[in-house]
């Protein structure tokens, strides 16, 4: 569709921020090189770009930073509760004080939308840091008896999605309540990390409460089997969730995962179109739906089907896909040509197996990973693309004909992370609210956060939660 | 005192409120402890317990699936006078449980009777404890935007409860209690040696207005039974109180298949009061945003 309206670039400004050709782990408050001296290479998805190169930590940097960590954790965990607070206050400040800095660097090695990283993902890092700087010297009151102790060394890994923000997610409680950690970003986004590693040591973080080890698998994997490690996190595949409970069995590392999602947006025929369909959008096309709580499956009831799928497909017209950095820009980039390729390959066996698909007409950049958002229609649950999580701008449309049975399909997933309800009848969104397995229920919005607010999944979605007060419980030994 | 002949009892289990036999059609014998029996290291025998086949086991997860809506929906306030209906109907059939344990554990009847007194007395503060939980780990979260956020726990769903393998009947209760008080369903493995006090506790629960299907009781070879339960894809959870060191790494490894919650063995003193991990191991928090709207502002969306 031609658009009414043509918009002038207005790129974001690359200058706010200084990429350096080359970064090193971070292990005990030093940047240093892997043990066996290998890099790769972050680049920029939008442009495929190389932005800088990075150490590769190995078993044998991951041993090292564990050490690091544990020599730290006495001291740390030693500290008046106020005083950790202070330093969780420092960062959280010097977060906002660099926060267009980290927002365009973000942009640049994930390659989301400038006005995300600027409007949701900082703020809500900067807030998370805050939010648990607070808890640091009130864990006395926080429901779990009195003087909790932490559990030691932390090993977390986290994905390429929301870079800082499960970074955030991760460190801030786990400092909070005297942990110390090892922290694994993605290999496609280890850049914000490591810049976190500067902002440790301009808050003057003891050394060693803060390792950041960029790296593959296998180096996450390493540092999940770490005999020295006492608290597993991970955020990321489910697959790969149950392979780090494998291999913890038998230990006694507590865990938390925070896994994929299948999540059901359902409409009633009584719902604020308009405003459902917005929500819709910001379900699956936020951060290009690699979101483990995307809302993947629209479940429309029959009798405003029509209705609300021609509407949703001239809001998905109006999107604006392209250069990240533009201040316009809508939806960005895929994160990798690996997540790029899963993407094709789960849409292609969505045509194959009788779905209907559909595109808004939209020009791709000529480099760079790119995927134009995309509507499946006659789907069944038996699609894998109602199934399988695409971790993709892919919507799959069931409908359905009474509360009952949007219900019954709403909890037919393996997985059991988000829901979201549309309705203008109150008892209808709270009785469908109380029996969807989901952790987290948007009624009338969707992908909304708070670090205040517990999030995390049912079922094959994962365990524990993050933020709030139940978020703590993660990183004490109770 | 007569010449009358005992009547023996046939001990069964207990699966969606009936009392079956073992599918397999198997028993084992159940004996005094070893200890109460003396330096021979031979007790006496007993009964002959079911000895429950996978079979068995599928059959009480049908059974618990089926039974886990209902009894989640049940307000919370039913729940606990049904809890304290199950104090109720033990407390009179006190001697009997006394007897069993004595027997299972090699215990004096007085320090039976101290055992059978604190299960009883479990079971009271469990009842108490259904509809208080939901305000003591869940609540409202200040969000900052103009949300009403709200975090209520839920029950996880099926859960398996391998029972203590030393407790016969205190241990039992203190680990099946606080897994059905918050709204799961539960399928028990009872101890290996001592299963009777915990195949008697189905006949109090059949009797206490407790819907069958809630809390099954499977007597066996602990392993036998605990290994296809904790590959089950439809078992949402596992306790695994009952195992020892091999066998808990092992059904921990199968648990990560659909990834059970898993509650690893831990040293307990039965003895003393219970704090709240039995039950909010079995919980999910669930975590609903509800717009408010902004009342008077132009524009406003109430």
């Amino acid at each position: 569709m031609a658009s009414v309206f043509e918009y002038a670039p207005a790129p974001e400004s690359r200058s706010v921020v200084d990429i350096a050709p080359s970064y090193g782990l971070f292990i005990d408050g030093e940047f240093t090189e892997a043990a066996d001296g290998k890099v790769f290479k972050s680049i920029s998805p939008s442009t495929e770009e190389v932005l800088s190169e990075v150490a590769q930590a190995g078993a044998e940097d991951v041993d090292r930073a564990v050490k690091a960590a544990r020599k730290a954790f006495e001291k740390w965990s030693a500290l008046p509760g106020s005083e950790r607070a202070k330093y969780l206050f420092r960062i959280a400040r010097i977060i906002q004080e660099r926060s267009r800095e980290l927002a365009v660097l973000e942009t640049l090695d994930n390659g989301k939308p400038i006005k995300e990283t600027r409007d949701t993902d900082l703020p809500l890092v900067a807030a998370h840091f805050f939010y648990y700087a607070g808890w640091a010297d009130k864990l006395d009151h926080a429901g779990f008896g009195a003087n909790p102790r932490p559990l030691g060394v932390a090993g977390q890994v986290i994905p390429w999605n929301f870079p800082l923000l499960m970074l955030a997610w991760k460190i801030a409680p786990a400092l909070a309540t005297g942990n110390t950690v090892v922290l694994k970003p993605a290999e496609t986004t280890p850049l914000s990390a490591l810049f976190f590693a500067d902002i440790c040591r301009q808050a003057g973080l003891p050394k060693g409460v803060v390792n950041i080890l960029p790296g593959y698998g296998d180096a996450g994997a390493a540092l999940v089997a770490h005999e020295d490690v006492n608290k597993v996190a991970f955020t990321g595949s489910t697959a790969v969730g149950k392979e780090i409970a494998r291999t913890i069995a038998g230990t006694r590392k507590k865990l938390t995962l925070e896994l994929g999602g299948k999540g059901a947006n359902i409409v009633f025929d009584d719902a604020p179109i308009d405003q459902a369909v917005e929500g819709i959008v910001t379900g699956i096309f936020f951060n290009q739906g690699q979101v483990c709580c995307a809302g993947s499956r629209l479940l429309v009831q029959e009798s405003i089907q029509d209705e609300l799928l021609e509407s949703l497909k001239r809001r998905l017209s109006t999107l604006r896909l392209g250069d990240p950095l533009d201040k316009n820009t809508d939806i960005g980039a895929i994160n990798s040509a690996e997540q790029l390729a899963r993407i094709t390959a789960l849409t292609e066996q969505g045509e194959a197996e009788g779905a209907e698909r559909w595109s808004p007409a939209c020009e791709l950049p000529s480099s760079g990973y790119w995927f134009a958002p995309t509507l499946f229609t006659n789907v069944t649950q038996a699609h894998t693309i109602a199934r399988d999580e695409i971790f993709g701008p892919v919507l799959s449309v069931l409908s359905f004909r009474t509360p009952d049975e949007a219900v019954a399909k709403a909890n037919n997933s393996q997985y059991g992370l988000s829901a979201g309800i549309w309705t203008e009848k109150g008892s209808r969104i709270l009785a469908v609210a109380n029996k969807l397995r989901a952790g987290v229920v948007w009624s009338n919005t969707f992908n909304k956060f708070d670090p205040t607010s517990p999030f995390g999944g049912y079922k094959e979605s994962g365990f524990g939660r993050e933020g709030g007060r139940h978020g703590l419980e993660a990183y004490l030994d109770v | 005192m007569s010449d009358r002949l005992n009547v023996l009892k046939t001990y069964k289990l207990y699966v969606g409120g009936k009392f079956p036999r073992s599918e397999s059609g198997r028993v084992y014998e159940v004996t005094t402890a070893t200890s109460a029996a003396g330096a021979a290291g031979k007790g006496k025998w007993l009964a002959n317990a079911p000895l429950a086949s996978r079979k068995d086991a599928r059959d009480a997860v049908v059974a618990a699936r089926k039974a886990f809506g209902p009894w989640s929906g049940a307000t919370a306030y039913n729940r606990g006078q049904i809890l304290y209906r199950v104090a109720e109907m033990l407390e009179g059939r006190k001697e009997q449980f006394v007897r069993e344990v004595a027997e299972a554990e090699g215990l004096s009847k007085s320090k039976a009777a101290v055992q059978v007194d604190a299960a009883i007395d479990r079971w009271v503060w469990y009842a108490g404890w259904t509809d208080k939980i939901a305000q003591v780990v869940g609540g409202g979260n200040p969000v900052a935007g103009p949300f009403f956020n709200l975090s209520t726990p839920e029950p996880t769903g099926v859960v398996v409860v391998l029972a203590p393998q030393e407790s016969s009947f205190l241990g039992l209760v203190s680990v099946v209690a606080p897994v059905i008080a918050t709204g799961n369903t539960a399928i028990v493995v009872t101890s290996e040696k001592s299963p009777l006090p915990a195949l008697s506790l189905g006949e109090v629960l059949a009797t206490s207005d407790l819907p069958g299907g809630v809390v099954n009781v499977l007597s066996g070879r602990t392993a036998e039974i605990a290994t296809p339960l904790a590959a089950h894809q439809d078992v949402n959870a596992i306790d695994l109180a009952g195992a020892d060191d091999v066998l808990a790494k092992e059904l921990e490894i199968a648990a990560a298949d659909n990834l059970k919650r898993v509650l690893r063995p831990q040293p307990v003193d039965y003895a003393e009061t219970p704090g709240i991990e039995r039950m909010t191991a079995f919980l999910e928090t669930k975590t609903v945003w509800h717009p408010t709207g902004s009342l008077g502002a132009s524009g406003s969306s109430y």
